[in-house]
C-alpha cells in the first residue's frame, strides 16, 4: 500500500507530478488551482528528482515553453483555470499539430471572461470540441476525487506519450480545493536522456551525422500533404476512441433513469441516486472518467433498459450535447445544471431527477 | 456503520478550518473514509468560513450536502444560516459568544460549548479550536483521542509537536465543558 495523506486535489496532482518523474511543470497562479504551484514550490523538486518548476511571466509562456520541452522528449505539464485556460489555446492547438505529448490541466471556474472564482463546468466545450483552431482532439480525463486527480496525472502523461497527443485534466473548483484520503503511488525516477533518446526517437535531442533532421512543426504549406497529416491524425484519434474509453457505471444494472456527470457533479450526484433509491426509484449513474474519448458504447448499451438520460453539469448544457448523440433519440435525454459558480446540492439533484422522470410519463 | 455529516461554521480566524483538517486526518487515523471541504469563495473575504467534513466507513459519495448530521456553529450568521439545514434528530452543538438568537429548533439535540469562555479564562486562546472539538467528540466519540494526537502528529510538521500536548489538553477541557439544553 502506498503513502496516505489527506490533501487537496491540487496538492494530490503536484505531489502526483514529482512523483510521476515530470521534468517540467511552468505555470502562473490563478484560483482556484494556484496550490499546484505553491505545493511545487515549496517541495522543490529540483533538489530531489531534477524536476523544473518555473512561474512564466504569463499562460500563453507557460504553454509555449511546455510546447519546447515536450519537442524534446521531455515529461512537460502546466496547470491554470478557466480564463488562463483560455490564453493557451494556440499553443494546444500547435502542440496537437506538432504531435506532442503533454499535460495540461484545468482547474474550471466560473465564466465566461473572468467570471467567479466558484467551481464550474462550463469549459466542456473548449476542452473537447477543440478550443483552438484545427481538426485536433485532446485526451480528456475528469477526475472526480483527490486519489483521481494524483492518479490521472499520471495516466495522462502515460496516455500523452503512448499517442504522442496532448493531454487535458479537465478538473473543477471543488476537485481542486476539497481534502481526501489519496494513497500516493510510489515515485518513478525521471528518464536519463538516453531514455528519453531511445523512447522517443522523434524528439529534437541532437542529431548524429547521417541521421535525418527531426523537425518539430505543426507548418505544412502543401495542401495535399496537410490532407494526408490530417488523416493520420484522424487514424489515431480513431484508434483512441477505441481503446482508451474510460467511465464508472454505479447502480446502473437495472437503472430505468440514469444520470450522466462527471467531475465534482458526479459526487453530488452520486449521492443523489442513493437518495432516489431510498425512495424506490431505479436510478442509476454513468460517470464519464475520459470526456474524449466518450463513452458512447456504453450510454448506447443503457439504452436497452433505460427510460430516460439526466446530465447533470455545472454549466448550461454541454455534455448533454454528447449525451443525446450518444442516445440517438431512443430515449428522453436533459439536463439539469447550475451556472455561474453555484453548485447544486443532492437534494436539488434529486427533486431535477423526479421532475424529469415524471415528465416522460 | 459511521457516516457522519458534519458542518463547521465561524468567523475566519477562529480555525474553522483546521479544526475540520484534525477531525479529518484523526478519522484516516481510523481507518476512516473522509472528506473537507471549505468554502472558498467571496463569502471568505466576508469574514466568514465554513468547512463541511464527512467520516464514513464507506465510500464518500458528495463532499456537498444539503443536510448535516451535526453542526458546529461559532457565529450568528451561521446560526441563522445551518441550523435549518441540520437534520431532525441531528446534532447542533453552538459557542454562544456572540450570539443574540440562540437555536430555536426542538427536534434537534442541541448542546453548548462556552469555548471562546474557558479560552480566555484559562489563557487559552490559541487552542480554541480544539476546545470546541473536544466538546463535540464528548458528544459523538467517533475518533478517539488516541487517533486525534495521531492525526495532529500526522499533520503538523514536526517543529510544531511540542504543541501537541496543549491541544490535547483543549479537548479534554473542551469535554468538561459541554452541557447539553436540549
Amino acid at each position: 500500500m502506498g503513502e496516505l495523506r489527506l490533501m487537496k486535489g491540487n496538492e494530490a496532482l503536484a505531489e502526483a507530478a514529482i512523483r510521476a518523474g515530470v521534468d517540467a511543470y511552468y505555470g502562473y497562479p490563478i484560483t482556484p488551482q494556484s496550490e499546484v504551484m505553491e505545493y511545487l514550490m515549496a517541495a522543490n523538486p529540483i533538489k530531489t528528482t531534477g524536476m523544473v518548476v518555473l512561474q512564466a511571466e504569463s499562460e500563453v509562456a507557460s504553454i509555449n515553453m511546455v510546447y519546447g520541452a515536450a519537442g524534446a522528449g521531455k515529461k512537460a505539464m502546466t496547470s491554470s483555470s478557466s480564463p488562463g485556460v483560455s490564453l493557451m489555446q494556440e499553443g494546444i492547438s500547435y502542440i496537437a499539430g506538432a504531435e506532442l505529448p503533454c499535460v495540461t490541466v484545468n482547474v474550471v471556474r466560473g465564466g465566461p471572461g473572468l467570471g467567479t472564482i466558484q467551481p464550474s463546468q462550463a469549459d466542456y466545450f473548449q476542452t473537447v470540441k477543440g478550443g483552438g483552431h484545427g481538426d485536433y482532439k485532446l485526451i480528456t480525463l475528469a477526475p472526480a476525487s483527490v486519489q483521481e486527480m494524483a492518479d490521472f496525472l499520471k495516466l495522462a502523461f502515460d496516455l500523452a506519450f503512448k499517442y504522442r497527443n496532448p493531454a487535458m485534466i479537465l478538473s473543477d473548483g471543488v476537485i481542486g480545493q476539497m481534502m481526501e484520503k489519496v494513497e500516493l503511488f510510489d515515485p518513478i525516477p525521471r528518464r536519463t536522456d538516453e531514455e528519453v533518446k531511445e523512447q522517443c526517437p522523434w524528439a529534437t535531442t541532437g542529431r548524429k551525422k547521417g541521421t535525418p533532421h527531426r523537425v518539430i512543426t505543426s507548418l505544412n504549406l502543401v495542401a495535399s500533404v496537410q490532407e494526408a497529416f490530417n488523416q493520420k491524425l484522424q487514424d489515431k484519434y480513431a484508434k483512441i476512441q477505441e481503446n482508451e474509453v474510460r467511465c464508472e457505471l454505479i447502480n446502473c444494472d437495472d437503472a430505468e433513469y440514469i444520470i450522466v456527470a462527471y467531475g465534482s457533479s458526479a459526487r453530488t450526484s452520486m449521492k443523489a441516486v442513493d437518495l432516489a433509491r431510498a425512495k424506490g426509484i431505479k436510478a442509476g449513474l454513468l460517470r464519464p472518467q475520459t470526456l474524449w474519448p466518450f463513452p458512447e458504447k456504453q450510454i448506447q448499451a443503457l439504452c436497452a433498459h433505460a427510460k430516460g438520460f439526466l446530465t447533470v453539469e455545472m454549466s448550461a448544457g454541454q455534455m448533454v450535447e454528447d449525451v443525446r448523440l450518444a442516445v440517438n433519440g431512443k430515449v428522453p435525454v436533459q439536463h439539469y445544471g447550475r451556472m455561474g459558480g453555484m453548485i447544486a446540492s443532492p437534494g436539488d439533484i434529486l427533486a431535477a431527477l423526479e421532475n424529469f422522470i415524471n415528465s416522460t410519463k | 456503520m459511521t457516516n457522519e455529516e458534519i458542518i463547521i461554521a465561524g468567523f475566519g480566524g477562529q480555525g474553522v478550518l483546521s479544526m475540520g483538517k484534525i477531525l479529518a486526518y484523526s478519522g484516516i487515523m481510523q481507518n476512516l473514509e473522509v472528506s473537507w471541504m471549505p468554502s472558498y469563495g467571496p463569502e471568505m473575504r466576508g469574514g466568514t468560513a465554513n468547512v463541511t467534513v464527512i467520516l464514513s466507513n464507506e465510500r464518500i459519495s458528495s463532499p456537498i450536502l444539503s443536510a448535516y448530521d451535526t453542526a458546529i456553529i461559532l457565529n450568528q450568521q451561521s446560526l441563522d444560516k445551518f441550523e435549518p439545514m441540520v437534520k431532525p434528530g441531528g446534532t447542533l452543538i453552538y459557542d454562544d459568544n456572540g450570539i443574540s438568537v440562540p437555536p430555536s429548533r426542538k427536534d434537534i439535540s442541541v448542546y453548548l460549548v462556552q469555548a471562546a469562555k474557558a479560552a480566555s479564562e484559562k489563557n487559552m486562546s490559541k487552542i480554541f479550536n480544539m476546545i470546541v472539538l473536544g466538546g463535540y467528540l464528548k458528544v459523538n466519540p467517533i475518533v478517539s483521542l488516541e487517533n486525534v494526537e495521531a492525526g495532529l502528529k500526522k499533520s503538523l510538521p514536526e517543529r510544531h509537536h511540542k504543541l501537541i500536548p496543549a491541544n490535547i489538553e483543549g479537548l479534554k477541557l473542551g469535554a468538561e465543558i459541554i452541557q447539553k439544553i436540549r
